[in-house]
């Protein structure tokens, strides 16, 4: 069975699993309606596309690009800020038009999570890719969090491609998989998952059936 | 955040537990459910509150008391599954809601005034 949903992170909290306590993040679905669905014939594969996050129509105006503010339009009465595709097994389409919950998520127990990574900023090697960075005494100058050696002399005579350096470091797309479903609260519209999940309160993450789990 | 705290207090009143109030400085015994093996037994731990920490379900306690000879600090979680009761034996008397400083002290130094009711 494969499924898909678009989540709000909460945040996290602890859950009592039988004698003991438990670590969980709390994830919120967002409503969400299947828009049109794409084929084996037409696109190469199964899949149904969602819409989530409705908008008003004067709000679709102002926030949408036109050219998805216009296919929208198309599609339905509704406006969604944005859209998520999910593949399905052959030929069990979600009917277009019907709006997905998380009952979509019933006999699935580990998920895959997409979600953008909190933002450190510029961030040096230390904390990037956990140097060692140099000494804290012994004569050290103004080296103490520094990379040290980025290459040869004249030969090669220039810095290997993909040398680890300092830079921006998160905000980027993560997928965590193999995580474990602690349970599914239906009326409230909340998933609750063991760990924790990538990015902050309040971001928007994307949660499928694992991939690769056996 | 509000929708959480939500779930969090629905989870506390699902647990159906009722513990006293008791704040650091009380002296309280706490029972707690032991698993040995197959077999479930109750144990009581038997002293000073000496803090704390407020965070929903994941509040937690410190209890000193002084076994053998020796202080023993314990720390518990106040919903985990395996405290069952807290009883309030004697209410203190302190100024402070961290009682860290009996750590350094002992014998008469860890007395704690006992509240009188007027």
């Amino acid at each position: 069975m494969k499924a898909g949903l678009m989540f709000e992170k909460l945040g996290m909290t602890q859950c009592i699993d039988g004698e003991k306590m438990v670590p969980v993040t709390v994830l919120k679905v967002l409503k969400s309606k299947v828009l049109f669905h794409k084929t084996q014939e037409k696109h190469g594969y199964d899949a149904v596309v969602f819409g989530y996050g409705e908008l008003t129509k004067e709000n679709a105006l102002k926030k949408l690009t036109k050219p998805l503010y216009i296919q929208m339009k198309k599609l339905g009465e509704n406006y969604y800020t944005s859209m998520k595709e999910v593949r399905v097994d052959d030929g069990a389409f979600a009917p277009v038009g019907s709006d997905l919950d998380l009952s979509v998520f019933d006999g699935i127990s580990v998920v895959d999570i997409e979600g953008i990574s909190k933002g450190k900023g510029f961030a040096g090697v230390m904390k990037k890719y956990n140097f060692g960075g140099g000494r804290a005494t012994h004569g050290n100058s103004v080296s103490h969090r520094a990379h040290g050696s980025t290459g040869g002399r004249q030969d090669p005579g220039r810095v290997f491609k993909n040398k680890k350096m300092a830079g921006h470091m998160g905000d980027e797309r993560k997928t965590l998989q193999n995580i474990k479903v602690f349970s599914v609260d239906k009326e409230r519209g909340l998933l609750l998952v063991r760990g924790s999940v990538t990015g902050s309160r309040g971001n928007l993450v994307f949660v499928r059936s694992a991939k690769k789990c056996r | 955040m509000n929708e959480l705290l939500k779930f969090e207090q629905d989870q506390i009143a699902s647990l159906g537990k009722k513990f006293p109030d008791f704040k650091a400085g009380d002296s309280i015994v706490v029972t707690l459910n032991v698993k040995e093996g197959d077999k479930e037994r109750k144990q009581k731990f038997a002293g000073v509150c000496i803090a704390r920490r407020n965070r929903g379900i994941g509040s937690t306690f410190r209890v000193r008391k002084q076994s053998f000879g020796f202080y023993v600090e314990r720390l518990f979680a106040l919903y985990s599954p395996s405290v069952v009761d807290i009883e309030v034996q004697k209410v203190g008397v302190v100024r402070r809601a961290k009682l860290y400083y009996l750590r350094d002290r002992e014998g008469k130094g860890v007395k704690i005034r006992e509240k009188v009711n007027n």
